[in-house]
């Protein structure tokens, strides 16, 4: 056998992987030839959750590719279809439905972990840039999606996100007519949105296996911060981590199909479940739960163009800045590696900073709040006030922090630290 | 520094805290919490209500609200015999459809035939036009999914139907509408639609406005959610091997880093 590849007892899968080395890649990359740190807690299970929800989106969003008609005049009832007279329909349907919810929990829990135990710093930028671009992809597919029941939130809310472009100078109208195939959100919009939505979870399929193999380049971060050092610091993936997210993927599946079975429209919005109609504007357009913090963004700046009414858009400077800020919210955690510029990695050894992550995971609670309500009185004021500490935390004091912050001597290596310290958290 | 940031995050959540209960009076009073037979983990259908429900339906509420996504044979569902949803599809005319000449009209009029099981359930108005020039411009609203596609559900229907009143001093009511709390606005263009013996049950059940509210309140839940028991049934299932499957998955961790230790 050539250098890079692998006995096996099988003599198929050495036929096999003598001509296409895909068992030990599959060993190199999840298996038992695999490094990783022999520290790593439950959170970092969220990872290899969010992957599975994405696989889960993917299959159960082909059956019901199967049986949905993108026209305004069926759509609706193609989907009531679906839950009523296609045989196990309406289970496909609401896995898909709360699976999106599924999915932004794992991938917010999974975000906020490598907040807090610093792992976007080097040499991982760029895995934590990918990671990103994965989110933005997400947030843009369940969008989409999102419009397709042709219920009065999925065409309402395409109104106001669609009428989001027109703040780009010169071409905005343009660009969103084009964007809708129209003058308004209509049939040709709902067609391509059907389109984009088919496409886009396999670009992110893509991505994440981008993700995955930047991962692989440094291995994996670790509560500690501090890089593996030799072969005392790891296990292999196979059997540990295998096992280990088995055992995490069960408990998710419980409290996945929990909802999905018990309370599967838990999370959705009632309105949704009225058919569009072009003439009547519901009393207030909210987004799904995970667009709320976004949304309270969008609408922090004063004298924004959504009004408590949802009237449409009047072009007002207000208006620019709440879409600058609100896509800023997000291109600004791309930046997180130099906006962070403290050398240790993990709050474990971070006094203030852990302090100030909590804050910051409060700050984002506050904002989805308030993105669920008008934008008026206090809800305007508090939402404004959230909005300002959310840049100040990542614009301001995270750069400040790393110049000035006391942290605490860091273990010798991860083993050190598991020895040294008594029982390890997670594991 | 750390502590003033606390202190700082304490403020925010008092201040948010203050405003919680200051949510829209607009949106109509929340409707109160009734038991329901479909409820909870086990829950199930009551036939019989649901067969009392659909006969509040079709002698109360189908003369201005439609169910257009429900078809005469899913009436099986709620303990219809096959020849008894075959008799009600016949009390409904659906138009014929061209012939072998092509004609559809006779005379200027529609050609009409019975209905069959496999038809949708016969609408009240041809359109939205008919629908709101007969009830003084409001559209009397689909049923089918009106349970699902109201805050409260099956609660807020229950309330709804037995929350009318007269209105306060000082409330401006428009002509021709009605005063309900739990309505957003508290005007609704529906008169009262139910009294105490408004239908005759054809099982003996006492036709209370109670009654009647709670019966419509669980058909219209099964029309919007007919997958209810079955979604249930199984869910059971898969929870009772999930946790089975995660704690044996548990085992397998946890023995497999005992080498670890």
């Amino acid at each position: 056998m050539s250098e890079n590849t692998r006995e096996f007892k099988n003599p198929v899968i050495n036929w096999i992987e003598y001509r296409l080395p895909i068992f030990s890649f599959i060993d190199d990359s999840v298996g038992s030839n695999y490094p990783s740190p022999r520290n790593l807690n439950y959170w970092w299970n969220f990872g290899s959750l969010a992957g599975v929800t994405l696989v889960i989106m993917i299959a159960t969003g082909i059956f019901l590719a199967m049986n949905y008609t993108a026209h305004v005049d069926m759509a609706f009832d193609s989907v009531e279809r679906i839950m009523r007279d296609v045989n196990y329909g309406w289970l496909m349907r609401y896995v898909h439905m709360n699976g999106g919810t599924m999915f932004f929990m794992a991938v917010y829990i999974h975000i906020f972990r490598g907040m807090y135990y610093g792992s976007y710093k080097e040499p991982r930028e760029l895995l934590w840039i990918i990671g990103i671009i994965i989110f933005l992809a997400m947030m843009a597919t369940a969008f989409v999606g999102y419009v397709l029941p042709w219920g009065q939130m999925s065409f309402w809310g395409a109104t106001v996100i669609t009428n989001l472009f027109s703040v780009i100078p010169f071409f905005g109208e343009n660009i969103v007519q084009w964007l809708w195939g129209g003058f308004s959100v209509d049939n040709p919009t709902l067609n391509r949105f059907y389109s984009f939505h088919f496409l886009l979870p396999f670009v992110i399929f893509a991505l994440v296996f981008l993700h995955l193999w930047a991962l692989h380049q440094h291995k994996s971060n670790n509560p500690t911060g501090v890089e593996i050092k030799g072969d005392a610091d790891t296990i292999p993936f196979h059997p540990y981590y295998t096992a280990k997210d088995a055992f995490g993927l069960g408990v998710f599946l419980i409290f996945f199909l929990g909802f999905t079975f018990f309370a599967p429209n838990f999370f959705g919005e009632p309105e949704n479940y009225i058919e569009a109609n072009p003439l009547v504007t519901p009393a207030e357009i909210v987004p799904e739960w995970y667009f709320l913090p976004y949304y309270a963004i969008l609408r922090a700046v004063p004298d924004n163009f959504i009004d408590a009414w949802g009237i449409l858009p009047v072009i007002i400077t207000a208006k620019e800045a709440g879409v600058i800020l609100m896509f800023a919210s997000i291109i600004a955690l791309a930046f997180l590696p130099w906006l962070d510029t403290s050398k240790v990695r993990s709050a474990r050894f971070r006094p203030i900073y852990k302090q100030l992550f909590w804050i910051f995971v409060a700050d984002t609670f506050v904002l989805g709040y308030i993105g669920a309500h008008p934008p008026e009185g206090h809800f305007l004021l508090i939402g404004r006030i959230a909005t300002a500490y959310y840049f100040f935390h990542l614009l301001i004091l995270l750069p400040l922090l790393g110049k000035y912050e006391k942290t605490r001597p860091l273990p010798e290596s991860i083993a050190a630290s598991v020895t040294n310290a008594g029982p390890e958290e997670g594991q | 520094m750390g502590k003033f940031f606390i202190a700082a995050g304490l403020a925010l959540a008092l201040a948010f805290g203050g405003i919680v209960n200051d949510a829209a009076a607009s949106s109509g009073k929340s409707a109160p919490s009734q038991e329901w037979t479909f409820d909870g983990v086990f829950g199930n259908y009551d036939r019989a209500q649901l067969k009392r429900g659909y006969q509040v339906y079709q002698e109360v509420c189908a003369a201005c609200h439609s169910l257009r996504q429900i078809y005469y044979r899913n009436l099986s569902e709620i303990g219809f015999s096959a020849d008894e949803v075959k008799k009600i599809a016949a009390e409904f005319e659906v138009p014929r459809g061209p012939d072998d000449e092509g004609e559809t009209h006779d005379d200027g009029e529609e050609i009409m035939r019975p209905a069959k099981p496999f038809d949708k359930m016969v609408q009240p108005y041809p359109n939205e036009q008919a629908a709101r020039s007969a009830n003084n411009g409001a559209l009397p609203p689909d049923l089918s999914l009106v349970t699902k596609a109201r805050k409260g559900g099956a609660n807020y229907l229950h309330a709804l139907l037995t929350g009318f009143s007269e209105a306060p001093e000082g409330f401006k009511l428009q002509d021709g509408m009605s005063y309900n709390v739990y309505f957003p606005g508290a005007q609704i263009a529906m008169a009262p639609p139910i009294d105490d013996d408004a239908v005759e049950y054809a099982d003996g059940t006492k036709a209370s406005k109670d009654q009647i509210s709670r019966d419509i309140a669980a058909f219209l839940t099964w029309a919007a959610e007919p997958e209810l028991e079955q979604r249930k049934r199984i869910g059971i299932k898969v929870m009772i091997f999930l946790l089975i499957f995660t704690a044996m998955l548990y085992a397998v961790k946890r023995r497999v880093w005992a080498k670890l230790h």
